[in-house]
């Protein structure tokens, strides 16, 4: 289209000292906002498009997220940071170091509607010392330890439950009993419940950490071993779990 | 400042580029690296943990500007990176050195400016002690980084600062920051900063998927009220040229956001002007009636949705963004372009077949323009207004002329009643809304500008008061910039919004306790001049214009001018109030 159509038609209706007679005293002229036609389609709070047949709020659902990060000082102020600024409902966090240097994974577990985990990803793929991120399938192996101090006055009973649920005892008193078990979440809160009645003295979990299931990465294009060794590094020690704080 | 000689002998045989002469120290590492990426020129203050890269400037060719206050030697690094393209630097000392930056930098992250602030800090062996002037800056300053760093080795201290400079222009720009122990910057070292290189993890994409192209490509094709709306992302990528030829090939109107005013010729056809809270009645009614929206660079600020229920809400969403967490974060996105806005803009043009059918929509544009002028009335028994001097400045300036900007009403009547033409034009606090961001705005705008561009302040008397100090650093320097005070003895949009909201109960707004700036510019020794009436306004800007250095005209404006149209918080975009009455 030509650019020369309606030249300052808009700087005409600005112009100088000439007065607006229709100008109110301190406002514009125009018609006001009921006099104007409004369209009838709305968003939802996440700014989606609202279609008028089916309108529903994205429901909450609890997501395991990965994140293969620099293991540098800060990292992990810099990821919960981000979600206490950011307002994200985070459930559990665990850190360790993997098997390549200067790398460790965080695990998160997170409650949120589907854009709400989507931008958690999205948020912690742009900090700096975040290599990769990815969400777990529903398959993935999950494991949480809990270690439990339940008061000990029946031993016996307390070592019956710590077996059912295949755990150990870690320290064992007159007065009371420590236990560990590990497993996934739906375990820890059964056994949990099952020491309830020696009565639970205190209580430490660690929150989940899970891996991607079979040959399926953890994060995208995540390769075993000593992946991502930087150039200058030239020892030949092979890198396994060991890890250098 | 490069006049000084070289304090040792056997270092100045060769030439004065430390790069050259080799390093010896932390500090020497820090500044070769500045050099090493291109920085020109420094704004800070100097303070005891940051004096030993201060003495290695002492050799250095990089220009250093000392500011009165560190937060005005960020501002002026942001404003310097604005104008120019390029990142600014920014110094200070440890403690309130560095939390005096917070804000700047606070700033410049709110609106995706490339910076890099450089702070002191104590020896590595006392941090954690609360040392005298201690802080925790990268604690501090975590949320408000793009990155930060704190550099212990002085073997890596220069790769960190070279990576911490181009980090911040990469991808989507924004400030980084690199905090310097004193023993760190004091340590001998040789090791010479390599080139500066944005890490190995920081990966961007600039390259759009083909399939999110060729999606954009058919929405945008097959929309009868299509809209573009340029974001602060058309000008950082330097993609105006090719935004601006895309809506006139294609003859779609455009709105802009405030951060991307400039980035189309607002005296052209297709332009509506910027979007949002005070932005013009016929962008937001294009807005709200557009059936796709084709959304470049911007983040859907709320001073631009509104209420996110009623923004744009029969429209399908192309939005091109080089930060994927953009995409769907605020509004969801129908049509996702992730990618370098240029790159995209270029792809999503070669991918359409025809232009969308927009006639009557265009049509429709213009009579919102029509129906919702910018005007005001000036009757010559009435206070001056505030419009009106806008108007008279842009008449009285070059089309290039830079304007930098306080927050408050002034910025908005700066915004509103200046004709911006080209991008990087206009500098203004956004996302933060800085009070006292204009001042050192316009000492950085001066420096980054070229030498015959006009530079022009407007400043309310509330924000001019925050940062006033600086006038000294452009006496000094002799920067020839024109601070315009729209002043209405009020912090003018507090009460703008008493009235409206609080019924009128004026609690702490009233500024009649404000010095005479005119005189204050002349105890600076600054060119002072005060305005009351509009027969007076020609000539003292056209004085002050001519005047070589700083000048400030300290207009006294009718005080009780509001700012309109207006979206009130979380409202409607369609539904601008144009009176106080339709809030």
């Amino acid at each position: 289209m030509s650019s020369d159509e309606t030249p300052d038609q808009q700087t005409d209706a600005r112009s100088d000292a000439e007065p607006h007679p229709e100008i109110p005293r301190n406002g514009l002229p125009g018609p006001s906002p009921d006099e104007r036609p409004h369209p009838s389609g709305r968003r939802n709070a996440k700014g989606i498009r609202i279609d008028p047949e089916a309108e529903a709020e994205p429901e909450h659902r609890t997501a395991v997220v990965s994140a293969l990060v620099e293991h540098e000082p800060g990292v992990l102020s810099r990821v919960s940071g981000l979600f206490s600024r950011r307002q994200f409902n985070i459930e559990s966090l665990t850190v360790g170091p993997t098997t390549v240097e200067g790398h460790a994974r965080i695990t998160l577990v997170v409650e949120e509607t589907d854009p709400g985990i989507d931008q958690v990803k999205k948020q912690l793929a742009k900090l700096k010392p975040v290599i990769q991120v990815g969400e777990l399938d529903d398959d993935a192996v999950r494991a949480e330890l809990v270690v439990l101090k339940v008061r000990g006055e029946e031993p016996d009973k307390v070592q019956a439950i710590t077996e059912m649920y295949e755990g150990r005892t870690l320290d064992a008193g007159p007065r009371t009993i420590t236990v560990q078990i590990t497993g996934d979440q739906q375990k820890i809160d059964d056994a949990i419940d099952a020491f309830r009645q020696f009565g639970i003295i205190e209580i430490a979990r660690t929150g989940q950490t899970a891996l991607a299931r079979g040959d399926t990465p953890t994060t995208p294009g995540e390769e075993p071993g000593h992946a991502k060794e930087s150039d200058d590094d030239q020892s030949d020690e092979i890198q396994t779990g060991t890890y250098d704080d | 400042m490069s006049e000084h000689a070289p304090p040792e002998s056997d270092a100045a045989d060769e030439s004065v580029g430390t790069t050259e002469t080799g390093v010896e120290t932390g500090a020497e590492a820090v500044v070769a690296a500045l050099e090493n990426a291109g920085a020109e020129t420094l704004f800070g203050v100097q303070g005891g943990a940051i004096m030993p890269v201060y003495d290695a400037l002492y050799d250095s060719d990089l220009a250093h500007v000392t500011m009165a206050h560190e937060q005005g030697a960020a501002h002026a690094a942001d404003a310097y990176g604005v104008v120019s393209g390029d990142p600014g630097v920014c110094l200070a000392t440890s403690g309130p050195g560095a939390t005096n930056l917070v804000t700047g930098i606070a700033d410049a992250d709110m609106d995706s400016d490339a910076m890099l602030a450089l702070t002191g800090q104590v020896p590595s062996h006392m941090v954690g002690s609360d040392a005298f002037q201690e802080t925790d800056t990268t604690g501090v300053t975590a949320p408000i980084t793009k990155h930060n760093y704190f550099a212990g080795d002085a073997d890596t201290v220069g790769d960190t600062v070279g990576e911490a400079f181009a980090l911040s222009a990469e991808g989507r720009p924004g400030p980084t920051l690199v905090d310097l122990p004193k023993d760190t910057t004091l340590a001998e070292t040789d090791r010479e900063p390599g080139p500066a290189e944005t890490p190995e993890t920081y990966q961007v994409e600039e390259t759009p998927d083909d399939a999110e192209v060729e999606a954009a490509a058919r929405a945008v094709e097959r929309a009868e009220k299509p809209l573009l709306l340029f974001g602060g992302g058309v000008v950082k990528s330097d993609a105006c040229e090719v935004a601006r030829g895309f809506a006139m090939e294609h003859g779609i109107p455009v709105a802009t956001t405030m951060p991307a005013i400039g980035s189309m010729p607002e005296d052209h056809d297709l332009c509506l002007s910027w979007a949002g809270m005070h932005g013009t009645g016929y962008a937001n009614m294009a807005i709200t009636h557009t059936d796709c929206l084709v959304a470049v660079g911007t983040r859907f600020d709320d001073r631009l949705t509104g209420g996110v229920e009623t923004f744009a809400p029969e429209a399908e969403v192309v939005h091109v963004d080089i930060d994927p967490a953009e995409i769907s974060k605020n509004v969801h996105a129908d049509y996702p372009v992730v990618g370098d806005a240029g790159t995209a803009i270029e792809r999503i043009d070669a991918e359409m077949d025809r232009s969308p059918q927009a006639r009557e929509w265009r049509d429709q544009c213009q009579s919102w323009q029509d129906e919702y002028p910018m005007a005001y009335a000036t009757p010559d028994d009435e206070p001056l207004k505030p419009q009106f001097v806008v108007e008279a400045f842009d008449e009285a300036t070059d089309d290039d002329a830079i304007v930098t900007t306080g927050v408050g009403q002034h910025q908005m009547w700066a915004a509103q009643f200046w004709t911006y033409r080209s991008p990087r034009t206009w500098v203004s606090s956004h996302g933060l809304g800085t009070m006292g961001y204009g001042v050192p705005a316009a000492v950085g705008a001066r420096i980054a500008a070229e030498d015959d561009q006009q530079v022009v302040c407007f400043d309310g008397d509330g924000s001019f008061l925050m940062t006033m100090q600086e006038i000294s650093v452009a006496v000094r320097e002799n920067l020839d910039i024109t601070v315009a005070v729209l002043n209405n003895r009020y912090i003018g949009m507090v009460r703008q919004w008493q009235d409206a909201f609080f019924e009128g109960r004026q609690m702490a707004a009233d500024y009649d306790w404000c010095p005479e700036f005119d005189k204050l510019a002349e105890a600076f020794g600054a060119k002072g001049l005060r305005v009351d009436d509009y027969d007076e306004v020609a000539d003292a800007i056209e004085e002050a214009l001519d005047y070589d250095g700083p000048s400030v005209i300290d207009f006294h404006i009718d005080p009780a001018e509001n700012v309109y149209p207006m979206v009130p918080s979380g409202g409607a975009n369609g539904k601008f109030a144009l009176s106080e009455d339709q809030l």
